[in-house]
């Protein structure tokens, strides 16, 4: 089952946001459940696109403005969701603000 | 059958063979295993041009044994040359048993083999991706591939499941009588969790991922060459090949997955069916019962049917009955309460659902949801039917699953 892993953070925590995974990063990779791995820029300096009847509009900033915002992402591909829970516990990041283990939808389905 | 398909098959025939040869004559499961991948890369670059070699195996045993040589001695060399005293000597090649020695027994080693593959010290997961490497003769791309993950994350997994073995202190052996039952479980277990994870993706996009069917029945049906009289061996082979039966006809043209009860039964695949069905019962009348023999004679049921109006569901509420005695748990639960619904009544089966409700295991799963509603609907409770196909469909992480139980949902509006 593959998981992403949501990062959030609060803006005045994000300073040192990138360190101290390395021992997620170390189960998650030596036992070959890490897919990828994102480190996000400032919310600030994102855009947001919108088309409406054909009309493409771009707004700077984030789509919502909050002062919480998703510092990086990680996608692994583990066992169950229990053991997703247990690599997000390993990012120091759930002590300022939260992991988000959010499931991602397969394409394969059992006939019922 | 082109060529190349041809070559592949021959390749992965001969991969658990050849890796056996190894093991016996120098041991060390991580260094044989990428040794014999190296000489299976090695055939399928070289055959196509130069020809298969007079006998196939006698040419990757070579080759391995030279390349695990070749390995022993560079990390030798490497040793002395941070002089590490005590290095052993490297086996030499001359000394290995003449090629006559060592026919016969294929079948044994592939056992070997699987049981050392799917070893309790490791997961689930990465018995599955070993043994589809080490006895099934896939790369590790070729693995990566089927499970939709890159190899960088595939990779890891499978030289760990190696070095868990060796941490294991495992051998190239057959385990102890004592232990055999339960390893030969998680054996058919890895099995059935290959062919489930290419049946369900069966009517999807991911062909890759599909072929995983064929190689679970392949090296399923190696098992039971090896253990004819095995009838959970027999049992599981007749279940998945009476569940690819119904390959074509489980999903419409658009991908659509299409419900038991309204699949266009001439698709099914009849040779598939009488073979299965030969299988499990010649197992039921010769072996002790077990849940694979009984998930099979259930799929045969299902199938025997010309019509789903004409299925036998009281031989089917019964075995489930039997199946829940001898391995309770929820999944056979909610499969014996439809079985109980087309029997005794749409009631009856939402009773014995209720005694899910407070199993951890499933009381949030989405298929306990998805049953009550079909029972609800049955029942011509259709508001609360509508209600708990929208929670399943919220629920599932399937896509086909979703869309499907939405459509259910939508059915029901008015």
């Amino acid at each position: 089952m593959k998981f992403l892993l949501n990062l959030y953070l609060n803006a005045a925590d994000s300073s040192g946001e990138g360190f101290g995974h390395e021992e997620f990063l170390a189960a998650a990779g030596q036992a070959g459940e890490l897919i990828s791995a994102h480190a996000f820029a400032d919310p600030s300096i994102s855009a947001v696109v919108r088309v409406r009847d054909g009309v493409v509009t771009v707004s700077e900033g984030p789509y919502i403005q909050t002062s919480d915002h998703v510092a990086g992402q990680y996608v692994v591909d583990c066992e169950s969701r229990e053991r997703a829970v247990e690599l997000a516990a390993l990012i120091p990041s759930g002590q300022a603000g939260g992991v988000e283990v959010r499931p991602l939808m397969d394409s394969a389905g059992m006939e019922m | 059958m082109s060529a190349s398909e041809r070559l592949g098959d021959l390749l992965r025939e001969l991969a658990p063979q050849v890796l056996g040869v190894l093991l016996r004559r120098y041991g060390g499961f991580e260094e044989c295993e990428d040794a014999v991948q190296e000489a299976l890369l090695a055939a399928a670059t070289q055959w196509p041009g130069e020809g298969v070699p007079e006998s196939p195996r006698s040419w990757l045993v070579t080759v391995a044994s030279r390349r695990l040589v070749d390995q022993v001695r560079s990390e030798q060399a490497r040793r002395r040359r941070e002089a590490t005293a005590a290095a052993r000597e490297a086996p030499d090649a001359d000394l290995a048993p003449a090629p006559g020695n060592e026919s016969g027994g294929d079948q044994d080693d592939t056992l070997t083999l699987l049981f050392l593959c799917c070893h309790p010290a490791l997961t689930p997961a990465s018995q599955v991706a070993l043994t589809l490497r080490a006895v099934g003769g896939l790369t590790t791309a070729e693995v990566a591939r089927a499970f939709l993950v890159p190899e960088a994350t595939m990779a890891p997994r499978i030289s760990r499941a190696k070095q868990r073995i060796k941490a294991a202190g495992a051998s190239f052996e057959l385990p102890a009588a004592h232990e055999r039952v339960a390893r030969l479980d998680a054996v058919l277990h890895v099995l059935y969790l290959i062919f489930n994870e290419g049946y369900t993706a069966s009517s999807g996009p991911d062909l890759h991922r599909g072929e995983l069917t064929t190689e679970a029945i392949r090296l399923t049906r190696m098992v039971h060459r090896a253990l004819p009289d095995d009838g959970e061996v027999a049992g599981l082979l007749s279940l998945m090949l009476l569940t690819d039966a119904r390959r074509a006809a489980r999903a419409g043209p658009d991908g659509a997955l299409v419900p038991l009860a309204e699949q266009d039964r001439s698709r099914w695949d009849t040779a598939l069916i009488e073979e299965g069905c030969a299988l499990v019962t010649d197992a039921m009348s010769a072996s002790p019962l077990g849940p694979y023999q009984l998930q099979a004679a259930i799929a045969a049921l299902h199938v025997q049917a010309p019509r789903a109006g004409d299925t036998d569901w009281e031989q089917i509420r019964i075995l489930y009955g039997i199946l829940t005695r001898i391995t309770p748990n929820p999944m056979v639960t909610l499969n014996h309460a439809v079985a109980v619904a087309m029997t005794r009544g749409p009631q009856a089966g939402l009773e014995l659902l209720e005694s899910l409700d407070g199993d951890p295991r499933i009381a949030r799963h989405h298929r306990l949801y998805a049953v009550r509603a079909h029972l609800q609907e049955l029942a011509g409770e259709y508001a609360a039917a509508r209600e708990n196909y929208r929670l399943a469909a919220r629920r599932t992480t399937s896509l086909p699953e979703h869309r499907y139980l939405r459509d259910r949902a939508g059915k029901l509006d008015r």
